[in-house]
């Protein structure tokens, strides 16, 4: 009997990971399976390469680029907004606050991470973005200025509830190696606790990178979803992720248009697999 | 003629209500190397921690009295922390250098006061390695990462990057209890080769230890000094009868 609970109990656990890992090959097949029917009609340098995406025109064209900068753009704008912010409440937290302001703060933190995307989404259409409208004079309010503060908001606890962790992690005997030289706090944060934080610390701006790019309500619904490649932080842009969600539900099963939304989607998976791989490979390889 | 270079006057220490240093008084004289003995929570690492003001990082702690660094009082609302903290150096129990090279650890407290030319860098480097005798086993090596040392290897640079301040006085808190007979035996030797230059105050539980490197040594029991005294007549004849049965191992 006791040998048969072994048993169960080591299959039960064994199909439970076994499970995640199906999972994820078939999402992956599925994307590839779907997504490289469209080549067959566009040229892979088109789609790189050409920034026009008129999918639904009668001369179609699928070129990615302009989608892809649309990504990025409103993705570097969100970590230039949180990676200081997020970082700065993380030194804030784990170095500065009293452990009294320390459980205060640390949970409203968290709760912004529990805010539904939709709700940040509108936070940017019904108040930023009228905001910015009356107070920076331009026309419109959905672009990517409106999408990066919008998605730095989101990622901010990501970024520094990890980077938190890594900071708290150094010993405190490197803390007292420092003071013990005769170091100011921000002398000691800056040159030891920090650098020695910085493989999470990194590990938090990718995570946030990752949640940013892939993240599709927000910039649906303040990015200005017009496929371009903009010029100024106040042009509207289109993101890979708001060109799958929005156009899906008006294509016809199976049509070119269908199947190029897989590929979209194949650069997503692509951009976000590069970005881990990177991460996996340079900077949590055990320093010797 | 030995020269007084510490005095504590009534120094009380609390961590919350716990009365931890009794109203104690005490001299550390310039360039001997004066040991803290007593069993463990008899409050010596609090009192040694209480010379460079590292007790301050600490919330709970409350100090009351003087500690005069040549008449000069370290805990004085004037007086600069850092400033103290570079004159009174410190080496921990456990090893503890920074994930950093070997060079930017010793290079460390010149670095944060602002010092860039690296001609005077290398030069302390060099001599504050020499005079920790790790120099010749890590000249090729400065540029890699200070982790790769082994433990006595980064016990003596941690004791290089201390020197490095160019410290009136070397705090060291049980520096070899982490070590193994041989590292323990060389930063022995080392002690007493740097009393010329430095004026130490150890703390240790290896009584041995203290018979062995120490003109001066003091006993603590319960947050008092129970008794103090050139090391040789300590050892050879205590007056108190407790620091008797501490030596001869009654109690530890």
């Amino acid at each position: 009997m006791k040998v048969f609970k072994e048993i169960l109990f080591k299959a039960v656990t064994y199909f439970a990971a076994i499970f995640s890992i199906l999972a994820l090959f078939g999402i992956i097949l599925t994307l590839f399976m779907e997504g490289i029917p469209m080549f067959q009609e566009v040229s892979l340098r088109e789609f790189l390469f050409s920034s026009a995406w008129y999918p639904t025109n009668e001369h179609q064209s699928f070129g990615a680029l302009a989608l892809f900068f649309g990504s990025l753009a409103v993705t570097i704008g969100a970590l230039v907004i949180a990676v200081p912010i997020g970082l700065g409440t993380a030194v804030y937290i784990s170095e500065i606050a009293g452990s009294r302001t320390k459980e205060i703060i640390k949970p409203m933190i968290e709760l912004l991470a529990g805010i539904p995307s939709v709700v940040y989404g509108l936070f940017g259409m019904a108040f930023l973005a009228p905001f910015l409208i009356r107070n920076i004079g331009i026309d419109s309010g959905l672009n990517i200025f409106t999408a990066s503060i919008v998605l730095g908001i989101m990622i901010i606890p990501i970024i520094s509830s990890m980077s938190e962790d890594a900071l708290s992690t150094v010993p405190r005997a490197l803390r007292e190696a420092s003071y013990g030289l005769g170091a100011t706090r921000w002398e000691t944060i800056t040159r030891v606790v920090i650098p020695s934080a910085k493989t999470g610390i990194i590990g938090s701006f990718v995570l946030g990178f990752g949640r940013a790019i892939g993240e599709t309500m927000v910039v649906i619904m303040v990015a200005g979803g017009a496929a371009q490649i903009p010029s100024s932080v106040f042009d509207p842009v289109r993101p890979l992720t708001t060109s799958i969600a929005v156009e899906m539900a008006e294509t016809v099963l199976g049509s070119i248009h269908f199947h190029s939304l897989f590929a979209l989607a194949i650069m997503l998976f692509i951009i976000t697999f590069i970005t881990n791989l990177f991460t996996e490979l340079f900077l949590f390889k055990k320093v010797k | 003629m030995v020269k007084e270079l510490i005095k504590t006057k009534n120094l009380k220490l609390w961590f919350t209500d716990n009365y931890v240093l009794h109203d104690l008084d005490f001299t550390v004289y310039e360039k001997k190397i004066t040991a803290l003995i007593g069993p463990s929570g008899c409050g010596k690492s609090t009192l040694l921690r209480s010379f460079n003001r590292m007790n301050d990082l600490i919330p709970e702690c409350k100090i009351e009295g003087e500690i005069l660094l040549e008449g000069q009082n370290i805990y004085d609302s004037k007086a600069d922390v850092t400033d103290v903290r570079t004159k009174i150096g410190m080496v921990f129990q456990r090893p503890n250098p920074f994930p950093k090279t070997i060079y930017n650890n010793v290079a460390y407290g010149l670095q944060i006061r602002g010092e860039k030319r690296k001609s005077v860098l290398d030069d302390v480097v060099e001599k504050s390695l020499r005079d920790a005798w790790i120099w010749d086993e890590v000249k090729d090596r400065l540029h890699t990462s200070a982790l790769s040392l082994s433990g006595g290897q980064q016990q003596r640079m941690c004791i290089a990057r201390a020197l490095a301040n160019q410290p009136k006085v070397l705090l060291l808190d049980e520096p070899t209890s982490a070590l193994d007979p041989k590292s323990t035996a060389k930063i022995e030797e080392l002690c007493i080769d740097l009393k010329d230059k430095v004026t130490i105050l150890i703390v240790t539980h290896n009584i041995a230890q203290a018979g062995r490197i120490s003109d001066y040594t003091t006993f603590m029991y319960l947050g008092d000094i129970i008794e103090f005294g050139e090391t040789k007549r300590v050892f050879t004849v205590p007056k108190d009868k407790r620091t008797e049965d501490y030596l001869t191992g009654v109690f530890g």
